[in-house]
């Protein structure tokens, strides 16, 4: 691994100072390089050397041929699904609180206690935040009862709290919070002299939205749609409080595959739907660093 | 360019408060057609606030904004065919340099060809017509307010508004693009208000320069006047450098240190009174060595600022800046003691202390 | 007529104050409603009866939950501490002797945001089956692979602290008067890093107080892994301890932005990576 070139790097980078020294020197990163060595860099290469492996140890595509089993690809589309229904309603939604957050006075204690409160809600989620809603309207939360005496039933005709649905309501109690704080600094760089010079310039407000802030604020948007999307992609503990059968989703099928494995049934499997989770929530990535570095362009 | 002909624009007893704070206080002005003028004062004068009323980018509690004849006090900023540079960053920055230009056309209905046409004829207005495809961020802050000055006049407004549009330069640029600004204003022939806060500047380039203080306009005339004729102690001070020298009124004129001066407005009440006296009214007599006298001191420092030098004379109880051409300064070194002459022009006193 | 004249711009802000207070009050409800249900829930008496803290109370009752709760909060100290002693040692050193290595540390520690814990978990199962079978198979043992899910935001914190002090001339100043490394680390830098150093212990508690998604896969009970279990036996009790955790970790976070008000809000990325770890 990574670590094994360190030593090498040591003694050719050494000799040219012709000190003792600096071999040495080196001594003193060893604890952290070997720690994250066994901790970081073994399961890395596990998990990209295993999905290669079968069961016999030799090399192999069949774990990825696996990836095209039916439910896997449903589950993979169903994730998708999810994650850009909530993230683009995130977004949506976020926007819209970051735009209020943004009018307001910036030293403000509005602004303060939003920008605090939604820093702190955006870390809330996993088993909590499902009983929270479970507790608001499952089955037997105040919200649905008292739904249900006025004579509005939401649960008609399933139970959708503890099926997709559900678990995409419950994903915008972080999303909208994470998009305030994501995009609250590209609505701050938008300078109020813009909207002045539209108007001086005979635009109105559907022109300064279509032609100035849509424009600019395109790219950080989207953007943040994107993170939100990695965001909701590779959760695992909100969905599996909701739901704990069918595995709807790709996280929860790592899992599975993963206890599978115990038996040695298939090891290489959680590792190629593993690999695969991976370079989905990287390639989005990538695209949002690439639009948060055009936003930072024009809106420092 | 479109030929143009300025239009007359009154202010008339224009109020704005913002909570407890007067902004402004019953201003009136008005400005003659392709005249110049600029709002000079301190921050929170309420130049600015006057600038963006004009604009109609805020409301006015009272008073009246008539450009040309036509009342406008109700017209949303939009509709008030007004060009606008800002302080700075006012360019959309995900367009070029002639899109910018090209925006309050389009938002005219002006088609694609005909727009980029004429953005680039005012670019070559302002000379930056080869920097048409640039980005605000490839552009030198100088260049960046060029191209906003494009973009004001590229409109045909009936109004220029210049929100201290060189504040954010640099002292040459400054200047250089200070002097621009005024061939093109005439040029063009537009009436043009100015606000800055910078007293140079203003009397640079104004036809008229308007003095602000807590909201009110304490003078308004030519840079000429303001300068040597200060209507208010406050414009005396805020314009230019001043001496502030104890002395005693009587029948009109003013006894400062046993020099006589005559007196602006005569109607002072005898007593003790500060005169307000330019460090140009100040001049250096001969060697003051070996004598004593309220107007003999010593030179504590010269500074040199180009064909004149500033030169500060210790009188014992107060300090006095005198300006003289720099070959008269030079007899004059720090350390060596002279006799200062004040020149009897007619001076502003204060009388409240 | 200078009385009362509402003018184009009035009209506007007066919109937008409409505006602003409908979206403040809508996002209100979605984020308050939800969390006083569960201390509605908790509180809930049996059938008609009025109000009980019966299900608080009763907390202790559950062995499992107990040990749950334990085992947690060790989880979180071990961590911790686990965490500075490897981390600051070793970015001291790096600044002070190794300042190439520097870019390659900052790439380490931020590796982990880019793999969700799901994935990290994966890679984990092997070596967990085997420490379990030659070496411990103590709850506690997650604590080494907290440790790497904490890296990315003490790193930053840390980094954050150190870069606000000129490690290199206070450590030769110290040298030069003759103390020793130990005495340079403990007497000199930690002091001068205390709030980071305080800062990256808050996250990583908060961190370990709400991870699931290890603990559960690796089959271990930790809190987060109990409370869902207990949920489907008793929700009272076990939305009881959900709201105290979370009000616990709450508390932890708004002292953690009070401790970061200077510096402004927490890193964005920084913040989202939390989240991640925290669900998963």
């Amino acid at each position: 691994m990574t670590i094994a070139g360190a030593p090498a790097i040591t003694t050719s980078a050494g000799r040219p100072v012709g000190g003792r020294r600096l071999p040495l020197d080196w001594l003193g990163a060893v604890p952290f390089l070997v720690y994250v060595a066994i901790f970081l860099f073994l399961p890395t290469a596990i998990i990209v050397g295993g999905s290669v492996l079968d069961a016999n140890g030799s090399l192999t595509l069949v774990n990825f041929a696996h990836l095209s089993r039916d439910y896997i690809v449903k589950t993979t589309l169903n994730t998708i699904g999810l994650s850009a229904v909530t993230a683009l309603a995130g977004a949506t939604f976020g926007a819209l609180l970051a735009y209020a957050i943004a009018v307001g006075n910036r030293e403000g204690l509005v602004r303060r206690l939003t920008l605090s409160v939604s820093g702190v809600l955006a870390q809330f989620g996993g088993v909590t935040l499902a009983f929270a809603f479970i507790a608001t309207i499952g089955p037997a939360g105040f919200l649905y009862l008292w739904l249900a005496e006025h004579h509005a039933d939401i649960y008609a005709h399933s139970l959708w709290l503890f099926e997709l649905p559900g678990v995409a309501l419950v994903y915008l109690y972080f999303q909208i919070p994470l998009m305030v704080l994501v995009f609250l600094p590209a609505l701050d760089g938008i300078k109020p002299q813009w909207r002045e010079a539209t108007e001086s310039l005979g635009g109105g407000t559907w022109h300064y939205w279509r032609y100035v802030a849509g424009p600019l604020l395109a790219p950080a948007f989207l953007g943040a749609t994107l993170l939100l999307f990695a965001n909701a992609f590779s959760a695992y503990a909100t969905v599996n409080a909701l739901i704990n059968q069918g595995q709807p989703v790709i996280s929860q099928q790592i899992s599975g595959a993963l206890s599978g494995e115990v038996g040695t049934f298939e090891p290489g499997f959680a590792k190629a739907i593993a690999v695969e989770m991976v370079i989905i929530v990287t390639a989005v990535t990538v695209l949002y660093s690439l639009l948060q570095r055009r936003t930072s362009r024009w809106l420092q | 360019m479109p030929e143009r002909t300025g239009v007359e624009v009154r202010l008339e007893n224009l109020q704005r408060r913002y909570g407890a704070v007067v902004a402004l206080d019953d201003l009136s002005l008005t400005i003659a057609p392709g005249e110049l003028v600029a709002l000079l004062g301190p921050s929170g004068c309420g130049k600015t606030t006057a600038l963006r009323l004009l604009a109609g980018l805020e409301d006015a509690d009272g008073g009246r904004v008539v450009i040309g004849g036509e009342d406008v006090t109700g017209l949303p900023a939009n509709r008030r065919n007004i060009g606008m540079v800002f302080q700075a960053y006012s360019l959309f920055p995900h367009m070029v340099a002639w899109e910018n230009v090209a925006f309050g056309l389009q938002m005219r209905g002006v088609g694609l060809a005909e727009r980029k046409k004429r953005a680039i004829d005012v670019l070559e207005l302002v000379g930056l017509s080869r920097f048409a495809n640039r980005y605000a961020s490839q552009m030198s802050g100088g260049q960046q307010q060029r191209v906003a000055l494009a973009r004001a006049l590229a409109i045909s407004p009936q109004v220029l508004l210049l929100d201290e549009p060189l504040s954010a330069l640099d002292a040459k640029v400054r200047s250089r693009l200070r002097d621009e600004i005024r061939r093109i204003q005439l040029e063009v022939g537009i009436t043009t208000l100015f606000v800055t806060h910078d007293q140079e500047e203003a009397l640079a380039i104004a036809d008229r320069v308007g003095v602000m203080q807590s909201g009110r306009l304490e003078q308004l005339g030519p840079p000429m006047t303001v300068y040597s004729r200060p209507a208010t102690p406050f414009v005396a001070d805020f314009v230019g450098l001043t001496n502030r020298i104890q002395g005693t009124v009587s029948r009109g004129s003013v006894d400062v240190r046993g020099a006589t001066i005559p007196l602006v407005d005569s109607s002072v009440p005898d007593g003790p009174a500060t005169a307000l006296v330019r460090p140009e009214a100040v001049s250096l007599v001969g060697n003051g060595e070996a004598q004593e006298g309220p107007l003999i001191g010593t030179v504590i420092a010269v500074a040199f600022l180009g064909a004149t030098s500033r030169v500060t004379v210790d009188l014992g109880d107060i300090t006095v800046l005198a300006q003289l051409p720099t070959s008269a300064a030079a007899e004059h070194p720090a350390g060596t003691r002279v006799k200062l002459a004040l020149r009897p022009d007619p001076v502003l006193v204060d009388s409240h202390n | 007529m200078a009385a009362v004249r509402r003018g184009v711009q009035g009209t506007r802000r007066l919109k937008l104050q409409v505006f602003r207070i409908i979206v403040f009050v809508a996002a209100g409800l979605f984020f308050l409603v939800p969390i006083g249900a569960m201390v509605e829930f908790s509180t809930r008496g049996v059938g008609d009866q009025p109000r009980t803290l019966a299900a608080w109370q009763s907390i202790g009752t559950y062995p499992d939950l107990v040990a749950a709760i334990t085992a947690s909060l060790e989880l979180a100290a071990i961590t911790t501490i686990a965490m500075l002693v490897l981390l600051v040692p070793t970015m001291v050193w790096v600044r002070l002797k190794l300042p190439r290595l520097n870019p390659i540390i900052e790439f380490i520690c931020l590796l982990p945001l880019t793999i969700p814990a799901i994935v990290l978990v994966v890679g984990l199962f092997p070596i967990y089956n085997w420490m379990g079978t030659n070496f411990s198979d103590s709850i506690l043992t997650l604590s080494i692979a907290y440790v790497v899910l904490v890296l990315p935001y003490d790193y930053r914190s840390l980094e954050a602290g150190l870069a606000a002090i000129d490690v290199k001339t206070l450590t030769e100043a110290a040298r030069s008067l003759g103390a020793g490394w130990f005495t340079v680390m403990w007497r000199i830098i930690v002091p001068n890093i205390s709030s980071a150093i305080l800062n990256s212990a808050f996250l990583s508690v908060a961190l370990v107080l709400g991870e699931y998604t290890i603990a559960n896969n690796l089959l271990y009970n930790n809190l987060q892994v109990e409370i869902a279990m207990l949920g489907r036996a008793n929700a009272g009790v076990s939305i009881a301890v959900a709201v105290a955790s979370l009000l616990f970790a709450f508390g932890v976070l708004v002292l953690l932005s009070f401790f970061n008000r200077g510096r402004g809000r927490l890193q964005l990325v920084e913040l989202q990576q939390v989240m991640r770890t925290e669900r998963g």
